[in-house]
């Protein structure tokens, strides 16, 4: 992975050089995809404004894959609409968009070299041979895999097959970019470093990239707007920060980072806030449309505070059953009366012993939500 | 508009206005205007076959999208498509050779009303243009993500398959539910369907013979018994001992299929036939009289057991190399001793591989014509029994039919078997991970027995293969050893006259018209058979399931009932091209189709679907994913379904000793009439040139077609593709 601390600059010249096309936007209105009478899509409607990243979110069978292949063509939605750049593409084949789509498996043309699997886009377009296979060059060039030209794709490390993957959507200058888990063959620590250079990729070139994957962190780090989708709908639309601070639902709370969903109750309301007590604890929060009454609430394991300290007790207390140290934060599994609490800690160097009294405090601005309608 | 639709618009209008509508005998025609012009649907139908002119309707509605492209182009091409078929078939159907064809016609307008001939190139081609004009149209509504290449094909094969399967079979029902003169007839069904001749059991209680049908079951479940049990002993011995000749069993499995289905007969006649090699010693030396025992029962079974037992090898073969070791390692570990290993766990697991292997030898038996045909004496079964009604001096194709369903009902019913048997039960031993197990050794008494079934017979079968051999080149077998090439030259003499070589030989006019035959259908099977393949394992669509039994029912259907069916079927208007040899090239496609399907669909799906799609986001189309990507990876899918029906229609006797005319005679009938004249020694010699061929052509297939590209990962990727298709 040497050459790809240089994808950046060498992307940012490649943009200023070949960018003719204007990334163009994608939109669903009321799309509905059908497997007989399995319903894979239902109803579904976003848009993503060009220029724009955003990942399609949800744990697997929630249709996100099938959505992402109804860009691309691959699927034709059975009801609905879908426009790119505002022109109607539903009735048209894959062939006939101007879409690009890097596959989960990479899917490379096996009996191709590096350069042919690149040069084909151009190749069945019509476009002459020499021309094609300049215009692969730069893209390979690009990608950083400069001189593996030459190779059959299995002579490829699976990070080196991705980028040729990359390379070869890329060659076309699509007007939509998608990808399909990317990053899900790559080893953890891999995963990281491409889901970046994915991300400087699609700023530099100004493309509009529409991602899919099950990994809410992957989805956190590199989009600039998350469509969470659950069982064939839309649970919630948002930039991440939105997804994680105001989840709309119990699924999307639980789904992005981990969640403790506890019992309160509402207290009273005051402009904008409400008075929630969970267990004897009182808290100030946004009301979120909430009316007095049982509420649930997603606390995040590092809005918890646990403290050993007798001489400090709150109004909750519990028992660390027990506690994992993982280097740069420490976790924890309380017992309580509010519920078993998921716990993290960061800047501890000793971790509490398993088995050792405590008591819990909720810190009321850092990642405690009230989840509207539950 | 596309220049495809466009281009098939045209076609249109040239099959209905420019070529001849009726009759593919060029010959009728003398001169080139009369015959391109004269005989155009357009002309006759002005010149008073009035049922012609409503065909001119959905042609001039096709040039409404032509004139004015920005309207429903969809709804003008789907809709003049249906009109247009529907008036052609109905035509086509109401109006035979002889007038009238539904008594309600006869009965409205009287008789005998007008009459027309079969249908020609003109017909044809304005047939197909309104079929893909109809697909155009309805890929253009959405349908398949509005490919039309992908609608097309569809509705190509679709039509094919009802034309060439659907059509025949059905043909061949309503024979045998009618009378002579066509009429619907249950009572004269039920007689001819439970008559003596077929069922009766009378050899259980007198001397006289049992029903053909039982003959056919009893012949059959032997033949499988045999073929399965001898076919495990050598699969074991190839993959469980150290046998030293394992090659030479490799080489005994593929001889078998390149064979022609009867020459195993007929070497069993030299050899144990009256005047045959080893009852001539038999008699010399131990003054053993020589008798006719080999003709009947014996004689078929042992030929049968030795044409099919290879087929049985390599069905398990694969099994039982697919049999985990680390499984009986498990067993072993458990302190099960070999031999209760190898019932406890080896054998079940082997079950569906014997299901199989079972249903194989019995469908083949029952579908075999050539050995019966040559070694059955008074034994008859259904297959030659169906041949003499239509040939033999009964003429009776309603009892042709009757046998015909009888047959076929007995091979879907074994079908059917297997499929309710084995569908339930998983047995799946060859997992995605590796297996670190070393295959056990044979318990010792099995491997005894193995090797006690296995040797003799392997021994016959070199015996059977050098009679064979030395057979053309004596003068006649069992009583003049003479070496002589007099056969040979009889057969394939070539002579210089002073205008170049004249083929004066007796064989050469069947050898060329098989060799074109063969040549013709070899790459028409391999296309169509992919290309189903393709659209059954890529594509979704409404009628997949229906599509797949088509491709599959002409699988079932044994070859003397497909020959029968097309006699009936297709020697009559509206398509009438018995005598010709597209009828020929037809039946092999249809017959060995399947083998192209089911190649194809192996290798498919272990071809990413994604690298379809990946060269559709990028802007090729079906037609160029198929060529660029498609087809050089299914490489040896095309060798395989290319040689297997290659050799499969050089070697076929069943269905196109029906088809066969004077100017289109085949190898393979040519040499039956040689062994029923008693000319063994040329057909002896024929067929040994035969073989020869076919593995020329297997050799130039492979070199032509080439190896799969695919990196470093060739090694892996190459799996005996003629393994598995070895069936009927």
């Amino acid at each position: 992975m040497n050459q790809m601390s240089t994808v950046s600059s060498l992307a940012l010249a490649g943009a200023s050089k070949t960018s003719k096309k204007e990334a163009a936007s994608v939109e669903f209105r009321n799309v509905t995809k059908r497997y007989g009478r399995v319903v894979a899509v239902d109803d579904v409607s976003f848009s993503i404004a060009a220029g724009e990243l955003v990942t399609l979110l949800g744990p697997s069978g929630c249709g996100k894959t099938t959505t992402l292949r109804m860009i691309a063509g691959l699927e034709m939605a059975s009801e609905g609409q879908i426009l790119i750049g505002n022109r109607d593409v539903t009735h048209l084949s894959a062939a006939d968009r101007d879409v690009s789509m890097v596959f989960q498996s990479y899917a490379l043309f096996p009996h191709m070299s590096v350069l042919e699997n690149v040069a084909y886009g151009p190749t069945v377009q019509g476009i002459s041979k020499k021309e094609a296979y300049a215009m692969a060059m730069e893209k390979l060039a690009l990608v950083g895999l400069s001189g593996l030209e030459k190779r059959a794709p299995s002579e490829l490390s699976g990070g080196q097959q991705q980028r040729v993957a990359v390379a070869r959507a890329l060659v076309l200058e699509p007007q939509v970019l998608l990808f399909d888990e990317p990053l899900s063959n790559l080893d953890a620590k891999l995963r990281r470093r491409v889901r970046e250079d994915i991300r400087e990729l699609q700023q530099s070139l100004n493309l509009t990239v529409a991602y899919v994957t099950h990994d809410q962190e992957e989805a956190l780090a590199v989009s600039d707007r998350i469509i969470v989708m659950s069982n064939a709908r839309i649970a919630q639309t948002g930039t991440p920060r939105e997804l994680y601070e105001e989840p709309a639902d119990l699924f999307v709370a639980d789904f992005i980072g981990d969640a403790n969903i506890l019992d309160g109750v509402v207290l009273d309301q005051e402009g904008s806030k409400a008075r929630v007590r969970i267990g004897g604890i009182t808290l100030n929060l946004p009301h979120r449309g909430a009316s007095a009454g049982p509420v649930k609430l997603a606390v995040r394991p590092d809005a918890i505070v646990l403290n050993e300290d007798p001489s400090k007790s709150t109004a909750v207390s519990g028992v660390v059953k027990k506690a994992s140290y993982l280097g740069t934060q420490i976790e924890y599994e309380v017992d309580s009366p509010v519920g078993n609490l998921f716990v993290v800690q960061y800047s501890r160097k000793e971790p509490i012993a398993p088995g050792t009294p405590v008591s819990i405090d909720i810190m009321e601005h850092r990642g405690v939500a009230l989840i509207p309608g539950s | 508009m596309s220049r495809a639709t466009l281009g098939w618009i045209v076609l249109g209008w040239i099959g209905y206005a420019v070529l001849p509508w009726y009759g593919f005998d060029s010959a009728v025609a003398p001169t080139l205007s009369e015959f391109v012009l004269g005989g155009s649907g357009l002309v006759l139908g002005m010149k008073g076959a009035w049922w012609l002119l409503p065909i001119f309707a959905p042609l001039l509605m096709l040039l409404r999208p032509v004139m004015r492209p920005e309207g429903r182009l969809a709804d003008w091409l789907t809709a003049s498509g249906i009109l247009g078929l529907a008036l052609i078939l109905l035509q086509g159907f109401s109006i035979g050779l002889n007038g009238w064809t539904f008594g309600i016609l006869k009965a409205l307008f009287g008789e005998p009303g007008p009459h027309q001939a079969g249908m020609g190139y003109g017909a044809a081609l304005t047939a197909t243009s309104f079929l893909i004009l109809l697909c155009h149209g309805l890929a253009a509504r959405g349908w398949c993500r509005g490919d039309a290449f992908v609608t097309s094909s569809i509705g190509i094969v679709m039509a094919l398959i009802v034309v060439f399967v659907f059509f025949p079979v059905s043909t061949i029902l309503a024979s045998a539910f009618g009378d002579d003169k066509g009429s619907f007839a249950p009572i004269l069904f039920v007689m001819k369907f439970t008559d003596r001749s077929i069922w009766g059991l009378d050899c259980l209680s007198s001397d006289l013979r049992c029903g053909v049908a039982w003959n056919t079951l009893f012949l059959g479940v032997l033949v499988a018994f045999g073929t399965t049990a001898l076919g495990l002993a050598f699969a074991l011995i190839a993959t469980r001992t150290s046998f030293r000749f394992k090659k030479l069993l490799r080489v005994m499995s593929v001889l078998p299929i390149i064979t022609p289905p009867f020459v195993i007969g007929l070497a069993l006649i030299l050899l144990f036939g009256r005047s045959g090699a080893l009852s001539a010693i038999l008699y010399e030396w131990f003054g053993v009289p020589r008798s006719r025992w080999i003709y009947g029962l014996p004689g078929v079974f042992i030929s049968q057991l030795l044409a099919f037992t290879p087929i049985a090898f390599l069905v398990l073969i694969g099994v039982v190399q697919g049999i985990s070791p680390t499984l009986e390692e498990a067993s072993q570990t458990l302190r099960a001793k070999s031999w209760t290993t190898f019932l406890t766990v080896t054998l079940p697991l082997m079950r569906p591989g014997l299901a199989n292997a079972f249903l194989l030898g019995f469908v083949e038996s029952l579908a075999d014509f050539g050995n019966p045909l040559v070694l059955g004496g008074n034994y008859e079964v259904l297959s030659t029994k169906i041949f003499f009604a239509v040939v033999g001096a009964q003429q009776d194709q309603g009892r042709a039919a009757v046998l015909s369903i009888i047959l076929l009902g007995f091979t879907l019913g074994a079908f059917w078997l297997q499929h309710a048997w084995l569908g339930k039960k998983v047995y799946t031993t060859v997992t995605g991970k590796g297996d670190a197990g070393i295959p056990l050794p044979l318990p010792r008494r099995v491997a005894v027995a193995s090797y006690l079934a296995a040797i003799p017979w392997a021994i016959f079968t070199v015996v059977i293969y050098a009679i064979i051999l030395i057979g053309g080149f004596v003068r006649s077998m069992g009583r003049d050893y003479t070496p002589t090439l007099d056969h040979f030259l009889t057969a394939f003499r070539v002579e210089r006259a002073d205008w170049g070589l004249y083929f004066s030989g007796s064989a050469w006019n069947s050898f060329f018209a098989t060799v074109k035959v063969a040549a013709l259908s070899a790459p028409l099977t391999a296309a169509i058979g992919l290309l189903t393949a393709y659209l059954l394992t890529r594509q979704r669509f409404s009628g997949q399931r229906a599509f797949e039994f088509g491709t599959l029912l002409s699988f079932a259907i044994p070859g003397t009932v497909v020959g029968v069916s097309y006699i009936l079927a297709f020697n009559v208007p509206p398509i009438e091209i018995t005598g010709t040899g597209f009828i020929l090239v037809m039946c092999f496609v249809f017959r060995n189709m399947p083998v192209g399907v089911r190649s194809g669909i192996a290798t498919l799906s272990q071809i990413d679907k994604s690298l379809d799609e990946a060269s559709l986001t990028l802007g090729a189309r079906s037609f160029t994913t198929m060529r660029r990507i498609v087809l050089p990876l299914l490489r040896p899918a095309i060798v395989a379904s290319l040689v297997y029906s290659f050799v499969r229609a050089m070697t076929a006797v069943s269905a196109v000793i029906f088809l066969v005319t004077a100017e289109y005679n085949m190898a393979t009938t040519y040499i039956v009439g040689r062994v029923e004249a008693g000319e063994f020694g040329l057909a002896i010699a024929y067929s040994t040139v035969l073989i020869i061929v076919m593995l020329l052509a297997i050799v130039a297939i492979q070199f032509a077609v080439g190896e799969r590209r695919l990196g470093r990962r060739s090694a892996t990727a190459n799996a005996a593709p003629l393994a598995v298709q070895a069936a009927p």
